[in-house]
């Protein structure tokens, strides 16, 4: 009987975030489907009230059912029988429920079978499903790929695909292969034209997340004889037409409920998405760029379900005659905790917010051209998307690492053994810092808006907004904190050499982020009072942060840099 | 291939008893209805899921919840629309309060009757308030119907017959019994399925005129989507005997209501060797604690 929603009361209001009316306004095209669809809102309000309502029934589905089979999940796993994956039965469950609930295809838009969400809503149920169970996740949070098909697929191809992903059917995005990790230049699987047009796919895929799905994005080189990204396209494998088998699956540290597959193509018939070479270079950036605020989202999920478990046992187990959350030593984890889960999850909402604005103007753009103003806003929003979201991705997944590692701590030698959910949380933990890009690779793709002035811009606008007088101290400390920032960027770009630059990115993006991070939770302390004790623990502890970073950045003699090099 | 169903599901909307807090019960010994939530009577939550099972079945079919109580229950008749009902009514009327489970019998039966042309009623095996588990099998009686009691699993139809796996005792048995019959489903069946996100963002606004009447605004609109109004019954509506509703047709009368406190009234000891511990368990398969 727990409500993963309604029992956190930080979800609504990232939920009722001021921007929302916008969103809102911009998704529903002033309610125009409200005449045509009997489940579409007649007014923001009511949008509003309807997103309320379902997530409630996430709340519901991932308190009752996806947290309670989390454990025999864990320990069942799936296999695979003749080349098919079957599931842990509680995920079989799992899906029931969610496909029964409707909550598949929650942000495609009405006239191809979904709920048309906006991207925070829907973010938001990945964060709830993730406190329940990272692992099925995974599973449920591929329906992102239909994202993928509407945006680049034929009008077609939309109809017969983005239906059927809302009535249930899953997807997997084959990107992967033996010799193509993060360097998807490499991808070797074949895709090859036959007299009639049509398309096969041969060769060998690895650790596909949920690779025996019922639709497939497959990325393939298409290009004979080319040998890096612009000779890759990407396609859509139909489960019904046959041609892929799982050669195996992995047997993993974590996420052990979703399956990781060896897939191999044989003749697999396959359709063209979108235009040929456009595969990686267009295609896969915008797969992955949903896919990262995905990873964001479970690792803030995993952040709340770490700091519950570590909360409910300090306040459980006693020694020396109390509770330890008693002693100064544990409260101070505990505390710290919080303030991550807090910051990284304003980090999450306010770049889905942004991600919400510039896709749906995207969206608009097919249909009429845009105004110039509203042109220079979906540059806007798409820019600072695009900025926020290997910080949300790289840094929360850090965070969620580092609670994860706390929550053991805090249950001790209990937190060892394998009597506790913590011990799954910790092992699910450790992959987001890993896949759809590392954090090393958050860094490579957010250095350039440390450089270009995107992060310290967006800074000074927060500098703008006014707080409340009990405030203005810590609008004080952050400022002080971005002058650091603005210092060291200064300090390093001044060397004028790459290597350094590149040795150095990771600290100042992690500057960036916790300055960002600190200005979003005072302005959700300006709009809830409750945010201002985690606001005073992060800022505490992120102006520790930046100043070891300037610290480090100051002391540093580019020549050092020598001892470093292998 | 089965042809289609009308399957009517019997639901009440019961305080939650399952979070009694110390303000539960009024001094005089009755349930404070403030204290407690309204919420959809459990194990009628698991005879819906068997009716909408059924549904997807034999596709045609039509799930209508029926629920007696204020116009407040049309939220139990909500509830099942989210999960897939395709309607419900709500029977109010003053002329119902206080009834026992005789005279509640009575006016669903009435309701029922009223609703006609029926295949399967379908109801929880009984209500958390009043744990009487006598108003399925009493509504069966009134209107001539075969029951199956304790229900876990409709398994189908089959020539004219619904197959039925029911808890009993001493363990499972599968009946069959004719159409049109009457089923009373345990807790112990599948769990009801989750609200639906776009019935629920369909039927949001669905309601008992009675909830409107003072909103013109919110009137109009249900008016213009008829889907959305759920059905008011009354005493009048159902041409139900007022002599056989409420306190006049009820023949249970409550005489007194005692606070029950259970106190430990005595204690022993037991050694915990294999001989004291085979005694105790002797003793207590003969007085018929356990067992």
């Amino acid at each position: 009987m727990a409500n993963f929603y309604t029992d956190n009361p930080a979800l609504k209001h990232h939920l009722q975030h001021p921007l929302m009316e916008k969103i809102v306004a911009l998704k529903e095209r002033d309610f125009a489907d409200a005449s045509k669809y009997d489940y579409a809102p007649q007014d923001f309000a009511d949008a509003m009230d309807s997103y309320d309502r379902v997530l409630e029934v996430v709340g519901e589905i991932c308190g009752d059912t996806i947290a309670e089979n989390a454990e025999d999940v864990d320990h069942q796993g799936p296999h695979v029988e003749n080349g098919r994956v079957v599931y842990a039965d509680g995920t079989k469950r799992n899906l029931d429920a969610c496909r029964k609930a409707g909550l598949m295809g929650m942000a495609m838009p009405r006239r191809l079978g979904g709920l048309n969400f906006p991207i925070t809503p829907y973010i938001m149920a990945a964060d709830i499903v993730s406190r329940a169970d990272a692992g099925f996740e995974n599973l449920w949070g591929l329906q992102d790929c239909a994202e993928t098909i509407y945006e680049f697929a034929d009008e077609d191809q939309k109809q017969r695909y983005i239906p059927r992903v809302c009535e249930g059917e899953t997807m997997s995005m084959d990107l992967t292969e033996p010799d193509a990790g993060s360097d998807l230049q490499s991808v070797m699987l074949k895709a090859s034209q036959k007299e009639d047009g049509s398309w096969v796919l041969n060769g060998v895929k690895r650790f596909i997340t949920n690779g025996d799905s019922d639709i497939h994005l497959v990325l393939a080189r298409s290009e004979e004889g080319s040998k890096d990204g612009r000779g890759l396209s990407m396609f859509i494998y139909d489960k019904r037409n046959g041609g892929v088998t799982v050669r195996r699956i992995e047997n993993k540290m974590g996420i052990k409920g979703s399956p990781t597959c060896e897939l191999v193509f044989k003749d697999a018939p396959a359709e063209l998405c979108g235009s040929r070479r456009l595969g990686l270079i267009k295609y896969v950036m915008a797969l992955m760029n949903g896919a990262r605020l995905g990873i964001a989202a479970q690792s803030v999920g995993i952040s709340e379900v770490a700091y519950r478990e570590a909360l409910a046992y300090a306040k459980d187990r006693k020694q020396f005659g109390k509770a330890i959350i008693e002693f100064p030593a544990v409260a101070e984890i505990l505390s710290v905790m919080k303030a991550k889960l807090d910051a990284s999850r304003s980090l999450l909402y306010a770049c889905a917010r942004y991600v919400d604005i510039y896709k749906a103007y995207d969206d608009i753009a097919k249909e009429r051209s845009l105004t110039p103003e509203e042109k220079q806003e979906a540059k806007k929003y798409s820019r600072l998307a695009d900025a926020f979201t290997p910080l949300a991705k790289g840094l929360g997944s850090e965070f969620c690492n580092q609670n994860a590692y706390d929550c053991i701590q805090i249950h001790g030698g209990s937190g060892f053994m394998k009597d506790y959910a913590c011990e799954r949380v910790y092992r699910d933990a450790r992959i987001t810092s890993i896949y759809e890009g590392t954090t090393q690779l958050q860094v490579v793709a957010a250095i350039r808006h440390v450089t270009t002035g995107t992060y310290l811009d967006q800074i000074h606008a927060y500098q703008e907004a006014q707080v409340c007088a009990e405030d203005e101290g810590m609008k004080n400390t952050l400022a002080f904190m971005a002058q650091q920032y603005a210092d060291a960027v200064q300090a390093v770009t001044g060397v004028k050499n790459p290597q350094y630059m590149d040795f150095m990115a990771r600290r100042l993006v992690e500057m960036a982020g916790y300055i960002i991070m600190g200005y979003l939770m005072l302005e959700d302390t300006q709009r809830e009072a409750s945010f201002r004790r985690s606001l005073h623990v992060f800022v505490n502890w992120a102006q520790a942060e930046v100043a070891k970073h300037a610290d480090f950045i100051g002391n540093f003699r580019p020549e050092e840099i020598e001892n470093y090099l292998y | 291939m089965s042809k289609s169903l009308n399957i009517i599901v019997l639901a009440k909307q019961v305080p939650d008893t399952r979070n009694v807090g110390k303000d539960a019960m009024k001094a005089d010994g009755t349930i404070n209805r403030a204290a407690l939530p309204a919420i959809f009577n459990p194990e009628d939550l698991n005879a819906l899921e068997q009716a909408l099972k059924l549904k997807e079945m034999y596709p045609g079919s039509k799930v209508t919840l029926l629920t007696m109580g204020p116009a407040r229950a049309a939220e139990i008749v909500r509830e099942g629309l989210y999960r897939g009902a395709d309607g419900g009514v709500v029977l109010s009327d003053r002329a119902f309060a206080g009834s026992d489970t005789l005279a509640t019998s009575y006016a669903i039966s009435a309701a029922i009757r009223k609703m006609g042309n029926y295949d399967i009623i379908i109801g929880g095996r009984q209500a958390i308030d009043g744990d009487t588990a006598q108003v399925g099998p009493q509504v069966a009686e009134k209107l001539g119907l075969p029951q199956v009691t304790y229900a876990e699993d409709i398994i189908g139809v089959e020539n004219g017959k619904v197959i039925v796996k029911r808890r009993i005792e001493s363990g499972v048995e599968t009946v069959s019994c004719p159409l049109p019959m009457m089923v009373t489903v345990n807790g112990s069946a599948a769990a009801c399925r989750p609200r639906n996100a776009k019935a629920l963002q369909k039927y949001k606004y669905a309601a008992v005129p009675s909830e409107v009447a003072a909103d013109e605004k919110k009137k109009a609109f249900i008016e213009e989507r008829p889907y959305l109004e759920i059905g008011e019954w009354n005493a009048s509506t159902v041409d139900a005997d007022l002599s056989q509703c409420g306190l006049a047709g009820s023949p249970t009368k409550v005489k007194s209501i005692e606070n029950v406190v259970f106190t430990a009234k005595e204690a022993r000891q037991v050694e915990n060797t294999d001989a004291e511990l085979e005694a105790l368990v002797q003793e207590l398969i003969a007085n018929h604690t356990i067992g």
